[in-house]
């Protein structure tokens, strides 16, 4: 076989079964809403809110488990629930911030332990959301994919000025008349519909990477709001694709492989962006030093 | 006193306003007005409630009682008539904007929701950036802009929202002395195209040479009203409950440490 034949044979092989291909779909869909919604998480330095979601989440799994209802349902009712009350911590300022947040964290993933623990049975499923198992996503998981990935999208779009003025500067935005309250709870609201798709394909522990790896990247090297999204876009499905090749090939987690993909891929542009890169920014201080 | 707007009514005027972070009363029976066409200062130490009245005036504060107009109407129900530029040091440099994207944020109050900026909000934005002499650079990322240029964004984004009161807190901060002497000449040309400026700040020698009123705070008002008449030692004494002596250089008064 000729050796441009088996490279090609080597690309195309994973994808030959069906439940490759939809994990592509579905982890790329994924990738591309929260590169969007995790430009904002970046921005706004909320990444610990990004984290507190999808654990808190895990309690309404866990109950929606014992009640024998659907597990998805119960995960993005904890979701909302705990966007909202971050939402209504973070505007009230009781406590600092970090703190409310980590209690939210705590309170719903512990709740989750609780409940499994008095599980004897077989409890593959939550665990599938403590992990995420991207290659058992089902067509149907795949339309819920899209049709709140659409759903997200299309309020970023609708609200996109608000929420860029919101997260640029509250105050001026608040004293030009835009809602900014009600424009932060659905920021909140729309990390955690982006953590409900996010579960099944990356897990609670793992989600929080798609959020953040990709946005991170991005500001890295856009110019723009919309340069940071489009750009933190392609590097999600950049990692999806290449993560599930790995996965593949080398029999590993595939929701591991898409993270390390993505944080390597952060790694090399934190240290040659051009404008901000690590190296690039000191190559001339350094010089300077030796021309002293 | 200056020139009064059509319907005679004072710029600013707030009125017995108290304020205050939880039982912490940051504000104690305010009373002060601010006539149509003034430069005029609000002069106080650090936790005097500067930055609270501001905030109260914008409507992003609300007192515990009291009330604030400005000409004539409550000052909470015209939301984008009063422009607002914050500290620099509360503002996101690093957030990947261009400083015409910052002016058009001037106009999204009028646009509304679900609408996009017009053509018209462009020019108007770049009109605002013309009249701060900073066009030439509108299309920059605003973290690529000096302290002087980012401060003009901002009172460029103030005049796209087309306010006739633009509130300043601290825009003398950590300009070195070129960078300031352009920002008064800007607040000159503002102020002689009918502006009301009223600009917090600890610069007490720019406001002894350039500004034409002050408001002196500590919690409450000291005085307020013309310059050079309110700008007396008794008065920046009982402001900063401390000794400062004033000190006349050639017709320009510096405070200095007694």
């Amino acid at each position: 076989m000729p050796p441009i034949d088996e490279a090609l044979d080597i690309l195309t092989e994973p994808y030959a079964s069906e439940f490759m291909r939809r994990a592509l779909i579905a982890a790329a869909l994924v990738s591309v809403v929260a590169a969007v919604v995790g430009s904002f998480i970046v921005l706004k330095g909320m990444t610990f809110v990004g984290d507190a979601i999808p654990h808190a989440s895990f309690g309404g799994v866990a109950v929606a488990f014992v009640l024998g209802a659907n597990l998805q349902l119960g995960g993005a009712i904890a979701a909302l629930l705990a966007a909202l009350a971050v939402g209504f911590i973070t505007r009230r300022g009781f406590v600092r911030h970090d703190t409310a947040i980590g209690i939210i964290l705590l309170a719903g993933f512990a709740l989750g332990i609780l409940i499994v623990s008095r599980q004897s049975g077989y409890t593959v499923d939550l665990f599938s959301f403590v992990f995420g198992n991207v290659l058992a996503v089902t067509w149907t998981d795949v339309w819920i994919i899209v049709g709140l990935g659409g759903l997200i999208l299309a309020v970023i779009g609708l609200f996109y000025k608000e929420l860029l003025f919101t997260a640029y500067d509250p105050n001026m935005a608040a004293a030009a008349g835009v809602p900014v309250a009600i424009i932060h709870y659905a920021l909140l609201a729309l990390v955690g519909l982006t953590v409900v798709i996010g579960l099944q394909v990356m897990g609670i522990v793992l989600v929080l990477a798609v959020l953040v790896a990709p946005a991170a990247t991005a500001q890295l090297l856009a110019r723009s709001l919309p340069g940071m999204m489009a750009i933190g876009s392609l590097v999600g499905v950049a990692s999806a694709l290449s993560g599930l090749y790995i996965a593949w090939y080398a029999d590993v987690s595939a929701s591991a492989a898409i993270v390390l993909v993505s944080t390597g891929i952060f790694l090399v542009a934190f240290l040659l962006a051009p404008d901000h890169g690590l190296l690039r920014s000191q190559g001339p201080a350094i010089e300077d030093v030796a021309a002293d | 006193m200056a020139k009064q707007d059509e319907n005679g009514a004072p710029a600013i005027e707030v009125s017995d306003v108290w304020a205050g972070y939880g039982r912490q009363a940051a504000l104690e029976g305010v009373t002060f007005s601010i006539e149509p066409g003034c430069l005029a200062g609000l002069v106080g130490p650090n936790g005097s409630g500067k930055s609270t009245l501001l905030r109260v005036i914008l409507g992003l504060h609300k007192p515990w009682r009291g009330a604030v107009h400005s000409f004539g109407e409550p000052a909470g129900q015209q939301r984008g008539r009063i422009g607002y530029m914050p500290q620099s040091e509360l503002v996101d440099w690093s957030f990947p904007v261009t400083g015409l994207d910052v002016v058009l944020m001037g106009r999204y109050g009028r646009i509304g929701l679900l609408r996009k900026p017009s053509r018209r909000d462009r020019e108007i934005a770049l009109e605002a950036l013309e009249r701060v002499r900073m066009a030439d650079r509108a299309q920059r990322r605003i973290s690529d802009l000096s302290g002087g240029e980012q401060r003009r964004v901002l009172i460029a984004r103030a005049l796209a929202q087309e306010a006739n009161v633009l509130l300043l807190d601290e825009p003398f901060a950590g300009l070195d002395a070129s960078a300031q002497h352009d920002l008064l000449g800007l607040f000159d040309d503002l102020q002689g195209a009918g502006r009301t400026l009223f600009v917090a700040t600890h610069d007490l020698s720019c406001v002894a040479s350039a500004f034409d009123h002050a408001v002196f705070l500590n919690r409450k008002v000291i005085a307020f009203g013309r310059l050079p008449q309110v700008f007396t030692e008794e008065i920046l004494n009982e402001t900063f409950e401390r000794h400062l002596l004033l000190v006349n250089v050639e017709g320009k008064v510096y405070a200095a440490h007694r």
